[in-house]
């Protein structure tokens, strides 16, 4: 799922990663119509892809007028709405008599959260939605547009980032959450905790380069590799979400995160139904 | 009756001194140029002025530590500094806007701003209608407002529209789409024509407008501004050495932007615009256009109520909000034996419903105060 304001470059970034258009250009609105707040929606696109010999099945969930509005209370309350539906439909999957063999498990694996480049850290926006949806997702921090940082910028900006997680226990993904792995694994996982939130820039054309075609953003100033770990951390991410941690997000939402979630709605659900039977006690 | 003829003369006479005589006198006096930044949190407001300027005078407003809060509404911040260039001297005040745009809901986010503006509006008005009033009446009145674009959006968002709509009715207002270095070529086009479209269609009346006095020279220059509009700009103040020269910029492992080169950014033009060719026209409009609106407003209110009661009772004055009507209200006891004015400010309210209360109360107080010294 993505998530963030308008311009930061959630479509290119999509599309980027699969290497083809996943995400139509949006459709040039009526100007007249620009001003009228558009209600947040989500918009799912699905593609297949191969990385590594790994056949995946992508589906993006975009989610074009978040915080676009005046008024932006809304908008944390709709995704929260739309995640636990997805878990709300496993669990009735789950506790079904005859369970349907091919069901096709929709939650939201990951959330990648689009930062405005401010040079100010986390904004209020940010901070509440993390707050109410990292309980039900693994959120991962990205920067979008963050080829309008220096490099002395990206590291202060990501340092501000870090300690707004701390100074307000925001629950985003951590990628040390597995203990019982190998110290090789703890290490690198370590590291790679150390880079959030990643710098993205998207990519807009493919040149040729010297070693065959890279993908560039062209400026007058200078050309930014998309794919050169110096100057974002676009490839870092994409070998992250699509290579090396895939299994561990999905493992992470099925067995932590939905089943935190299931405790408390089952919980809820016994509250109840005893509610009820004590009543029923009552009137006896 | 008298007669006007055309004189051409032969002989140099020396008149045509009066600019430096008149640039003399008014540095004497002290020119007061006021200029109001409003825009999110990290979008380059005070890095940018500090490049205008080209020394780091100001001061960031943002969140700059974790245990600090955030703004929960938006604030008024001003600085006043006294700048010198040869012989020129200027009184700069920067009014910052920390807080702005920064919550969840950013309703009413534009109240403080246009109260602030309206104020000194009043201020100055009770300053000029004072029987005795200094010599030179210290100008506090914004004379231009710089609105900060996001320059990732495709166009206007409707914060900016609801914003600027408010903005364009009491000052200048001249849009900025800051941080421009990560915009292409191309695509800086396109958001420059998508916001220059916005503009035209919801009636956003931004700086400069034409004025039947412009001159043909004056004219092709806004025009000229004005395809350039909104600005897209770099700040820096920071300097590096690119092919033997040293220039001020940004340096990126992908290059080095020039923010002087009109390729890279419209930082130059901007600034020129804003100091070179049209601060004065910024001042005057501000004060014919806008301050003299207000004015009439506020004197035509006066003639009303002399013309509508000649000897009612004098009361405690009542406070009416009616939106269409305007209400005559009484005058207090001390302000009628001092002065026949009596100023009503609902009118002022019934034209914009979208002020409030409290500071209408407070325009009240500065007049009737000053009519009672």
């Amino acid at each position: 799922m993505l998530v963030g304001v308008s311009g930061l470059g959630r479509r290119t970034f999509v599309n980027t990663l699969c290497e083809r258009e996943v995400i139509p250009p949006p459709v040039a609105e009526d100007p007249e119509m620009a001003h009228m707040v558009e209600p947040m929606k989500f918009n799912k696109y699905e593609t297949q892809m191969i990385e590594d010999g790994t056949n995946i099945f992508l589906t993006t969930v975009d989610t074009p007028g978040y915080g676009d509005g005046i008024d932006n209370y809304s908008c944390f309350t709709q995704l929260q709405e739309y995640i636990e539906s997805q878990f709300d439909e496993v669990l009735l999957e789950e506790s079904r008599i005859r369970r349907n063999s091919k069901y096709k498990d929709n939650r939201v694996h990951v959330l990648l959260y689009f930062l405005t480049p401010t040079g100010h850290g986390l904004r209020e926006l940010d901070i509440e939605a993390i707050k109410r949806l990292g309980h039900f997702v693994n959120i991962i921090l990205l920067i979008g547009r963050a080829d309008t940082f220096t490099t002395d910028e990206i590291a202060l900006f990501k340092l501000q980032v870090m300690k707004d997680v701390m100074t307000y226990e925001l629950p985003i993904y951590n990628f040390g959450w597995d203990d019982e792995s190998d110290p090789e694994t703890l290490e690198e996982n370590q590291e790679i905790q150390a880079i959030v939130p990643f710098s993205i820039v998207g990519c807009d054309e493919v040149v040729d380069g010297d070693y065959g075609s890279i993908r560039v953003r062209r400026y007058p100033w200078g050309t930014v590799e998309i794919d050169n770990d110096d100057m974002s951390d676009f490839g870092l991410l994409r070998y992250i979400l699509l290579n090396s941690h895939i299994s561990d997000f999905i493992d992470y939402t099925n067995n932590v995160l939905y089943e935190e979630y299931r405790t408390q709605k089952l919980n809820e659900n016994k509250d109840d139904e005893s509610e009820e039977e004590k009543e029923e006690d009552d009137e006896e | 009756m008298s007669k006007q003829q055309s004189v051409k003369l032969t002989d140099y006479v020396g008149f045509d001194t009066i600019a430096a005589q008149i640039g003399k006198k008014i540095f004497k006096k002290g020119l007061n140029f006021n200029i109001m930044l409003v825009g999110e949190s990290g979008s380059g407001k005070t890095t940018l002025v500090n490049t205008i300027f080209s020394k780091n005078f100001l001061e960031s407003s943002g969140r700059k530590q974790a245990a600090e809060k955030s703004r929960k509404t938006t604030e008024i911040l001003i600085t006043t500094s006294v700048l010198t260039e040869s012989n020129a001297k200027v009184r700069l005040t920067v009014i910052d806007t920390p807080g702005f745009g920064e919550q969840i809901n950013n309703e009413n986010c534009w109240v403080p701003l246009v109260k602030y503006i309206k104020d000194q509006h009043v201020a100055y008005l009770e300053n000029e209608i004072k029987p005795e009033r200094e010599r030179v009446i210290p100008d506090t009145r914004v004379h231009v407002c710089l609105y900060f674009l996001n320059s990732g959006y495709r166009g206007l968002r409707q914060i900016d529209i609801e914003v600027l709509k408010r903005l364009c009715e009491v000052v200048n207002v001249v849009p900025v789409l800051s941080k421009a270095d990560t915009l292409t070529v191309d695509e800086k086009m396109k958001v420059k024509e998508k916001v220059r479209e916005a503009i035209e269609l919801h009636r956003i009346n931004i700086y400069p407008q034409p004025n039947p006095q412009d001159d043909q020279a004056e004219i092709e220059l806004n025009n000229k501004v004005k395809k350039v509009m909104p600005f897209a700009v770099v700040g820096s103040n920071l300097t590096y050495e690119e092919d033997g020269e040293i220039i001020k910029g940004r340096k990126n492992p992908w290059g080095i932007i020039n923010i002087e080169n009109k390729d890279h950014c419209d930082f130059v033009l901007m600034r020129d615009f804003l100091l070179r060719t049209h601060l004065i026209d910024l001042v005057e409009v501000t004060s014919y256009k806008y301050y003299e609106s207000f004015r009439t407003e506020q004197l035509q209110h006066i003639r009303d109520m002399r013309g509508a009661q000649p000897a009612q009772t004098t009361q405690q004055a009542q406070q009416t909000q009616q939106a269409q009507q305007v209400q005559p209200t009484q005058p207090t006891q001390q302000a009628q034996s001092a002065n026949p004015f009596s100023i009503a400010i609902p009118a002022q309210q019934a034209k914009s419903p979208s002020f409030t209360k409290p500071s209408v109360q407070s325009s009240r107080k500065y007049i009737s105060n000053a009519l009672s010294k």
